[in-house]
């Protein structure tokens, strides 16, 4: 027990660490853009297609829940407002960010766990790359401005889901969904959804590289670096969204 | 040349290019080298002999700046490496070769890419052309120039072995050090891994520390051979000194 705590409060001071290399390294001068776009590409684009495939059946599957309790108050006229506000605000950038954890954070804890552990880091090293600007800076860049990117794109797929389960029961035409739709956003929807998102990103990337950078024990503590940063960067995309919402609620933007 | 120390003057010749003088490294309360002498001269081979954990792979590492040592002089190319900044550092690895034991070719990327990668890095200002031109010399030199666009994870144990040398060799360095060529080959491409690095050494004019429990390529390839026991220099001597040896640690060396 006494262990445990000991260890935890450890690990909590050696990620405060590689926070403060990360930005001490980032504004260091040399920046590896080219490599940094090329993450972008790798864990942007290529999350695409899972992200507008969730984006879609959530959009539909919330409007298809959604639509009996608003029928039993009179209300189905609300639908295509109450699953915006509910999809932008909430579900969409807090799925999309659980998704990227699972997809991009698990990869990035496997990579670089595999280079730690086959001396690939080191060679790196010795080649005259500061791997830390290479491997850690670029990714959490990446991942940092990929997020907001791919819940926005999920946040559009998402609505176009909801339009259909709108037209599975009823009848509305894509322009009046429309216009509902955007009737019932406003700025304060929109702006904190967006913004916490960068914090998921980055609390996703940080957490990731620093799981698969600090791996020990071989290929048996590859496996535990992919796990515990998907694990991790996931229940900080919980607490994270948490802090968001208290400050939203601060700010009066609900 | 006489050289000022941090444990008095030292008298260290022209030809020296690794000048090791009681290097200490422990971790935790492990003392992994204690007081550690070595001296490589220029064109000479080492191979630093020790039993597993010996603390072989800490001292070229610490050779190499990628692990600190406690304490003890460590000059490269006539350069000291304690407080050596950055730059200076990146400088002397553009000198100095280091072959990994799990050779550490980088997984995400081509045989091309891998060899491409310590030029883009040290030889910046190197025109497209060029760096073409030293990637096929270099794989050449290794017998795989049709491997070029193919990923490592294609190639055979003893393929990625020569890939790793020729990306080890391709900034043609005054020294290289070999973290257990060939540890997990088999008898038949260890051995050719062995004569390539004569053959390259000769090629290039480069001095090596060779680290190896193999003693076939131990045989083939050292001029010199250091005994690492108890964190310390224990014996050295050419192979045919040490195999002739009485004492009991190294005698078990060479019975195996």
């Amino acid at each position: 027990m006494w262990e445990n705590i000991k260890n935890s409060v450890i690990e909590i001071g050696e990620i405060a660490r590689f926070f403060i290399r990360f930005f001490r390294e980032f504004f260091r001068k040399g920046y590896e853009f080219r490599e940094m776009l090329r993450q972008c590409f790798f864990l942007g684009y290529k999350s695409l297609g899972l992200v507008a495939i969730t984006g879609f059946i959530i959009g539909l599957v919330i409007t298809i829940q959604s639509r009996p309790t608003l029928i039993k108050f009179g209300a189905e006229a609300w639908l295509p407002g109450m699953i915006s506000v509910s999809l932008v605000r909430e579900i969409v950038p807090v799925i999309t960010a659980l998704i990227c954890a699972g997809k991009i954070g698990s990869g990035i804890g496997a990579e670089l766990g595999s280079m730690k552990v086959t001396e690939q880091i080191d060679a790196m090293e010795v080649s005259g790359t500061n791997p830390f600007k290479y491997l850690v800076v670029t990714r959490v860049t990446a991942v940092t401005l990929m997020v907001p990117l791919l819940v926005v794109f999920a946040d559009a797929i998402s609505l176009y889901g909801g339009y259909l389960g709108v037209n599975l029961r009823g009848a509305i035409s894509w322009d009046l969904y429309w216009t509902q739709v955007m009737e019932s956003l406003s700025f304060g929807d929109i702006i904190p959804s967006i913004s916490k998102t960068f914090f998921f990103g980055f609390a996703i990337g940080i957490i990731s590289c620093y799981k698969g950078y600090t791996t020990q024990h071989g290929t048996e503590g590859v496996g535990r670096s992919a796990n515990a940063a998907v694990v991790v960067s996931s229940l900080m995309v919980f607490v994270l969204d948490l802090v968001a919402v208290q400050i939203t609620d601060l700010l009066q933007l609900i | 040349m006489s050289l000022k120390t941090g444990y008095g003057t030292e008298t260290e010749t022209s030809g020296t290019v690794i000048y090791l003088e009681n290097l200490c490294k422990s971790f935790g309360e492990n003392k992994v080298l204690r007081n550690f002498n070595l001296r490589l001269n220029k064109g000479e081979n080492i191979v630093i002999l020790g039993r597993s954990g010996s603390g072989k792979s800490v001292l070229i590492k610490c050779i190499i700046g990628l692990i600190k040592p406690d304490s003890g002089i460590i000059r490269v190319l006539e350069q000291d490496m304690s407080g050596i900044g950055l730059r200076e550092l990146d400088q002397i690895r553009s000198r100095v070769g280091f072959l990994f034991q799990s050779n550490a070719l980088y997984d995400s990327m081509t045989v091309r890419e891998n060899l491409e990668f310590p030029l883009r890095r040290h030889r910046r200002e190197m025109s497209e052309e060029e760096v073409a031109r030293l990637v096929e010399e270099a794989l050449t030199n290794v017998g795989l120039p049709h491997t070029i666009n193919m990923m490592p994870s294609e190639l055979s144990g003893g393929m990625r072995k020569r890939i790793a040398l020729a990306r080890t060799l391709i900034l043609k360095p005054e020294i290289i050090l070999y973290d257990e060529p060939t540890t997990g080959l088999d008898p038949i491409t260890a051995g050719e891994i062995s004569d390539l690095m004569i053959e390259l050494g000769k090629k290039y004019h480069t001095s090596s520390i060779i680290i190896s429990h193999d003693m076939h390529c131990v045989k083939k390839v050292a001029e010199k051979i250091v005994m690492l026991i108890d964190g310390k220099c224990y014996q050295e001597g050419t192979y045919e000194q040490l195999r002739a040896s009485e004492n009991e640690a190294v005698k078990k060396f060479f019975e195996s």
